[in-house]
């Protein structure tokens, strides 16, 4: 037991002993997937875990582009503010457009190229900042969120800004309609994560995220352009952002101040419960996706069964957050 | 007797510092500060898009009235904003909309102490008899009135579910009302969640419902923005056919499907934002005119249906 912590993930669980970072989340997926099959028989049918798939896509999206800035050794606190402002303006063009563009698969195609660069635009500000001004991320997503939140709130003049009617026929089925069953959320979601793993395990740029934030002088004499990786990895944040605002705005067609709020705290948790190291250093996308799953699925189970007071539902995900964390450590702890 | 007195030594103070140029202008002028919750959620976005329109309007009927306002996102905030209020601006009266009864309270108090004006809208002080005007809408009424209209619609009973607010005292209130309202009518309330007059929030406690109860007959969403989202779950699950939805606070949206007879979308129960005007406006009239104006003035919750609609509708409002 004295080797180096670094190979600790990668060796197989020895003997009877249970590897809890690496099957933790799993685990805890796994326990809550029977507890609900348990309590309500509905739990299981086709549309219930298609709603839950299909509602998790927003924050599982968003989480993915996380698990690199957190991987990096970065945070961003403005993602949930950024989703509401780029949902705002991505409206916005559609219905400005409408006149002169008409109703047409054209129109929604330029709404989500708007979404993407908007959302490309937002990560560079917050990644140049960081970067270049040298200031603390906390400091400036922190300052992003605060002024992406009023933009919205200004744009919709404080109320709620909504979707023409006849495009949103046309948008309505990205969100509602899928291929062979499966909604498209889910499988862009899918899409998303499977690259991300990818990228995250197989590509020089995956391994200078995690050396960046593990050390980050080290990294930078080992010749990894620090700054160029860590701007890399907020404008890949911000592009999914805009992606995940693609799949969010055909659901109800409007945003509003009230869009977004707390999803990067979502975020960030599911990054932390799927093993990710809040520090940087240590990152894997597969557990980010469990990790969303299981928040998704605590709200579901809570709404199909009687089983706690409504009042308490925020204090049951924060027993279950806490608790997948302290699990992990555990076996960190005893070595 | 106090509005004369006042006004009496208003116009006395004006008179008595006329030569004095710079200052005189600033004692003529009385100062109304209104301090409200930021437009964090749809009826909220209609309040604050009422007292704009309301203060430009009285700025411009009225030259000595001055007017300050500011919207806070939490009780603290609005605390700050409330001492900002008093020690900079040097205000005559306050109209409040508090976030909540209790912090507010006491800084409410302080101003009524230095002996200002105190306009208290929609949500009471935890204590009586501080504010010199109260305005307010109907929350059991509100509760009461969408009751009533379940029990009439649905004389042989039903399986109904309920989407709550953001748990308050206000939610609490229509909730109770309701429940008094239906009871002994058959009609049986499957489920009760929050969905926190959210859209998003009300879209998935819809769908877990939809999954949970094969049978549902009715829903109340006690708000229109939960209406929306409960509305987009039930379409999503092809079950339009099944259930109504009655929500409530006339979002200009649902009163144009009311005004069209959608059967999905029956009815309306109002509790208008606007209520922040009727406040403000009474609070103006203290300052520029005899009329009396103290005491407490409740905007009853109206039943909207295909009949009366057309008078609710605010085509210009952002709710």
């Amino acid at each position: 037991m004295t080797d180096t912590s670094a190979t600790q993930a990668k060796r197989p669980a020895s003997g009877f002993k249970i590897d809890f970072h690496v099957w933790g989340p799993i685990i805890a997926l796994i326990v809550l997937v029977i507890a609900g099959a348990l309590m309500n028989p509905n739990f299981l049918s086709y549309g219930n875990v298609t709603n839950v798939l299909a509602r998790s896509a927003f924050i599982g999206i968003i989480a993915v582009g996380m698990t690199f800035v957190i991987t990096s050794g970065g945070l961003d606190l403005s993602v949930g503010s950024m989703a509401a402002f780029i949902a705002g303006v991505m409206i916005l063009i559609m219905n400005a457009l409408l006149p002169s563009m008409g109703v047409g698969i054209g129109i929604v195609l330029v709404g989500m190229a708007s979404a993407l660069v908007v959302g490309l635009a937002a990560g560079l500000v917050n990644g140049l900042l960081i970067t270049q001004a040298r200031i603390e991320a906390f400091i400036v997503t922190l300052g992003t969120m605060g002024i992406f939140r009023s933009l919205i709130t200004w744009l919709a003049d404080g109320g709620t800004l909504s979707l023409d009617y006849s495009v949103r026929e046309i948008y309505r089925p990205v969100y509602y309609s899928g291929l062979f069953g499966v909604a498209w959320p889910i499988i862009v979601f899918a899409v998303i994560a499977i690259i991300g793993e990818m990228i995250m395990r197989h590509t020089a740029f995956g391994r200078h995220c995690a050396a960046i934030g593990s050390n980050e002088q080290v990294a930078r004499y080992s010749a990894v352009h620090v700054d160029r990786v860590r701007l890399a990895t907020y404008v890949f944040l911000g592009i999914l952002v805009g992606i995940a605002t693609i799949m969010y705005v055909p659901r109800l067609g409007s945003a509003s101040s009230a869009t977004g709020v707390l999803w990067e705290l979502e975020a960030i948790a599911a990054v932390i419960i799927g093993g990710t190291v809040l520090k940087g250093g240590f990152g894997r996308v597969w557990g980010t996706v469990v990790g969303v799953l299981i928040l998704s699925l605590i709200d579901n189970l809570l709404n199909l069964t009687d089983l706690v007071s409504p009042y308490l539902n925020g204090a049951i995900q924060g027993v279950i957050i806490i608790l997948a964390v302290v699990l992990q450590r555990q076996k960190k702890a005893a070595r | 007797m106090n509005l004369k007195h006042f006004a009496g030594a208003l116009a006395l103070g004006t008179m008595m510092v006329m030569p004095l140029a710079a200052q005189a202008q600033e004692e003529e002028t009385a100062v109304i500060g209104v301090s409200i919750p930021a437009a964090t959620h749809g009826w909220a976005g209609g309040m604050n898009f009422h007292a704009q329109a309301t203060i430009e309007a009285l700025e411009e009927r009225y030259e000595n009235l001055d007017f300050v306002l500011s919207t806070a996102s939490d009780p603290g905030q609005q605390v700050s904003d409330i001492e900002d209020m008093m020690a900079t601006r040097n205000i005559d009266a306050l109209v409040v909309l508090p976030f909540e009864s209790e912090p507010l309270t006491g800084p409410v108090q302080r101003v009524k102490e230095e002996g200002k004006w105190v306009t208290v809208v929609d949500r009471g002080l935890s204590q009586e008899n501080i504010e010199d005007l109260y305005v307010a809408g109907d929350n059991p009424g509100f509760g009461r009135v969408a009751g009533e209209y379940f029990v009439e619609n649905m004389p042989d009973g039903g399986n109904i579910v309920v989407l709550r607010g953001i748990p308050t005292t206000i939610d609490n209130e229509r909730v109770e009302a309701f429940e008094a309202a239906i009871e002994g009518s058959g009609i049986e309330v499957l489920g009760m969640e929050h969905g926190n007059w959210n859209r998003d929030d009300s879209f998935e406690v819809m769908q877990d419902f939809l999954s949970r109860y094969p049978e549902i007959d009715a829903v109340w969403a006690s708000d229109d923005d939960m209406a929306v989202g409960a509305l987009e779950a039930i379409a999503q699950a092809g079950r339009e056919d099944e259930m109504w939805v009655l929500g409530g606070a006339g979002m200009k949206e649902m009163i144009q499907r009311v005004m069209d007879g959608d059967e999905q979308v029956p009815a309306n129960v109002t509790y208008p934002p606007a209520m922040i005007g009727t406040a403000i406006e009474l609070t103006a009239l203290n300052f520029v005119s005899d009329v009396p104006v103290s005491g407490e003035f409740i905007i009853g919750s109206v039943l909207i249906t295909q009949d009366n609609a057309e008078q609710y509708y605010f085509p210009d409002s952002p709710f």
